[in-house]
């Protein structure tokens, strides 16, 4: 896959541009390695996670507590904001409000200058991709390294993250090596495609960039307002190194992230890595709070950003989607990105939770974002799996209704419209209905004596090109009915 | 058990022998069959395309079509799963509470065909006949909106002379997904064509499914691939008999009928 242009808008701005979804699948579903290594990848982990959380009796009370956790938190997310600036400012840290993406890269590359450093060390974060907060500093002339596995891969290759926790989902471990070869100056020369080997070459090269650096820079799991503690859970240890070694460490978080209480943390660290990686518990939990004198970094600064996030609590619909751990069961589970992987939604935020996520935080005025909540087909699997209940199906057609409303105010769209607008006024009808049903059957015998419709205009040659359609019968079953059995209820 | 068809538009207008399975199913199984003339349809396709306010007088005309009755069933799971999950939402939207009230009244009654029999008249055996290989795909809605969960299997069973196939990877979606078939063609006949080769690899003559709207999309599959296999609802299954056996036949005879 090639990278995607960019432009300048200030929500999310490396990925808008694109072009919107049916396209860019159609481009992604061509490319058969890219579909292979998907199916792969996405089938091996359904299978792993449904294994772990079938192991836990107890998994749909613990659905509905995290539901119930996030919702209470976003609905008082106020008090429990100003509560963790509190506790955060406290324990020796410094918090940050940033309304909007712009917002956020200035603070973070400001905090970078005065530490006095031209380079910083990455935990992967998709709240930095989503402000696109690596252009930003290098506009800045600051080098952001990025040190997770799979974000390094993505970086090397000049390439955009195509899945919440696995960014290379769409690489093979040929290409890996490819990359690596071409790209990282302290490669072995002689490096096979063996996962051991590709793992040992890039320690190797992350180890000395850990060792000289001096600024950090990581998101967060969660962020509890009691105690002021940030929570990164991951499966390599870079996390780890990132939020100890520097002597300044910036944390980029989205004010959803906030959870009441310490204990809170319990019902959440069962559900996302059972979720996620398919893990009883996943092998790094990084917490701190504040500034520990002689331990870990001297300075600590909490960004938290909003980027579109009160706007989305505003909705009664769509505000169940800032209940998203980031845990990704539904992008695996799903048959749409399981054939087009994620560039295709034009989005840090693919797969399901992405079209109805994305849409919301950039607002739906690109063709990308209009598209989105259509890139489904509304099966539900998303659903099922998602450890904190987000009825994404629901949010998807609501948000398609937004979208059409938008279209409406904008006088746009108008031979759909009047497609929808014309159907709904038959449909209205027994009468109307009827009538149309008699013209369909008169019709019927123009297909010939096959029944099968091989070839339809557009719109519905979509529907053709691949697929026969039914001819209408003779008799609807309404007719058939009123002939037969006779007369109105 | 005085029960109200709802026949749905698509299964009215394209299918008419699933509705006609259905009335002789339940009238041999000793109930009455009513059909309100004044039905239409539920709205789905307008509702799950972002037309909303489109959909909402349909809601209205089926509260008014289906009031008063036992029971209602519709050969379809997705437009069940509509009127119960949906109806509701959109009476509170409008701010409709009459029709927020005879949603509340009514939609729990209406069930999709496997559940009537299975979960509310009791029944597994209809005492149906039907002497060849089927396999069931469990379309997305009956699955997981629904939860009809082994209703479907359970009456497939127990017909006579069934040869009940497994489906390899059955609660895939089968990509038809309503206007995402029209809006995402490439990626709905990718999923399409998935789960034609897994129809191939059960081995099946018959391909069963509560869904005409899922069944158009792989029969439509099927046949453009010439492949052999037929598609046919659940209820022209169940009504078939020694007496009056149905024959397995394209989605292509839709016009023959």
């Amino acid at each position: 896959m090639s990278t995607q242009p960019m432009s300048a808008s200030p929500a999310m701005p490396t990925y808008l541009g694109m072009p919107a979804f049916p396209a860019a699948a159609a481009t992604a579903l061509a490319d058969s390695q890219l579909r292979h290594n998907l199916a792969h990848a996405t089938g091996t982990i359904r299978a792993k996670r449904a294994r772990v959380v079938g192991e836990l009796s107890d998994w749909a009370d613990l659905r509905a507590t995290a539901k119930a956790i996030k919702d209470h938190t976003l609905a008082n997310l106020d008090t429990y904001l100003l509560r963790l600036e509190d506790s955060v400012t406290a324990a020796g840290g410094h918090v940050h409000w940033a309304a909007d993406a712009a917002e956020a890269n200035e603070i973070v590359a400001s905090l970078v200058r005065a530490a006095g450093r031209d380079q910083v060390v990455k935990v992967k974060s998709i709240a930095t991709d989503e402000i696109g907060l690596n252009e930003a500093l290098a506009a800045a002339g600051i080098t952001a390294l990025e040190t997770d596995l799979a974000e390094l891969i993505i970086q090397l290759g000049h390439d955009r993250s195509s899945h919440i926790l696995v960014p290379a989902i769409h690489r093979n471990r040929s290409e890996i090596r490819e990359i690596f070869l071409r790209e990282m100056a302290d490669a072995p020369p002689g490096l096979t495609d063996r996962p051991p080997e590709l793992a040992a070459a890039a320690r190797e090269h992350l180890r000395r960039v850990f060792l000289a650096a001096k600024v950090g820079i990581s998101g967060a799991n969660f962020a509890i307002a009691d105690t002021g503690s940030l929570v990164v859970v991951e499966s390599e240890g870079n996390g780890r190194m990132c939020v100890t070694l520097p002597e300044t460490l910036i944390s980029v978080v989205g004010v959803e992230k906030v959870l009441p209480s310490w204990r809170d943390l319990e019902v959440f660290l069962a559900l996302l890595p059972r979720s996620s990686t398919a893990e009883r518990m996943n092998p790094y939990t990084s917490i701190w709070s504040g500034v520990q004198p002689g331990d870990g970094p001297r300075e600590f600064h909490l960004v938290l950003v909003d980027n579109g996030r009160t706007a989305t609590l505003g909705d009664h619909i769509g505000r169940q989607a800032l209940r998203c751990i980031r845990c990704s069961a539904c992008l695996n589970v799903c048959p749409v990105y399981e054939r087009v992987g994620g560039h295709a939604y034009g989005s840090p935020y693919p797969g399901p939770i992405g079209a109805i996520l994305s849409p919301q935080l950039r607002g739906m005025t690109d063709p990308i974002d209009q598209s989105l909540p259509y890139a489904s087909s509304l099966c539900g699997a998303c659903y099922d799996v998602c450890p904190v209940a987000i009825n994404i199906p629901e949010a998807l057609v609501y948000l398609r209704s937004k979208s059409v409303d938008a279209k409406r105010a904008a006088k746009k769209g108008r031979p759909e419209a009047v497609v929808f607008g014309l159907t709904a006024w038959g449909l209205r009808s027994p009468k109307r209905l009827k009538a149309a049903q008699r013209a369909a059957a008169a019709s019927r015998h123009l297909v010939g004596r096959s029944g099968q419709i091989r070839r339809l205009p557009p719109p519905l040659s979509a529907w053709t090109d691949t697929r026969d359609a039914p001819a209408p019968p003779a008799e609807s079953f309404r007719s058939w009915w009123h002939r037969t059995r006779g007369g109105p209820r | 058990m005085r029960i109200a068809l709802f026949i749905t538009c698509l299964t009215d207008t394209l299918f008419p022998d699933t509705g006609k399975a259905v009335v002789t199913l339940l009238e041999r199984l000793g109930h009455q069959v009513e059909f309100p003339e004044s039905q239409t349809c539920c709205g789905q396709m307008h509702f799950n395309s972002g037309y909303r306010r489109e959909s909402l007088p349909m809601a209205r005309g089926f509260a008014a079509s289906f009031d008063g009755y036992d029971a209602v069933v519709s050969p379809s799971a997705s437009c069940t799963a509509m009127v119960r999950e949906y109806h509701g939402q959109l009476a509170d939207e409008a701010g409709d509470a009459g029709l927020a009230r005879a949603v509340a009244e009514i939609a729990p009654r209406v069930h999709d065909l496997s559940t009537l029999l299975v979960d509310v008249l009791g029944v597994t055996d209809v005492g149906a006949y039907f002497p060849h290989r089927v396999t069931y795909h469990p379309t997305c809605h009956s699955l997981r909106m629904l939860r009809v969960g082994d209703a479907p299997r359970q009456l497939l069973r127990e017909v006579r002379g069934l040869d009940l196939a497994d489906l390899p990877d059955a609660e895939s979606c089968c990509g038809f997904g309503g206007t995402f078939a029209i809006k995402n063609p490439d990626v709905s006949a990718a999923m399409g064509a998935d789960k034609v080769a897994a129809v191939q690899q059960s081995g099946a003559e018959v391909l069963c499914a509560a869904d005409n709207s899922c069944l158009m999309h792989i029969g439509g599959s099927l046949s453009r691939q010439r492949a052999g296999v037929s598609v046919m609802h659940l209820a022209e299954i169940l009504a078939s008999t020694e007496a009056e056996p149905a024959i397995p036949r394209g989605h292509q005879t839709a016009a023959r009928r």
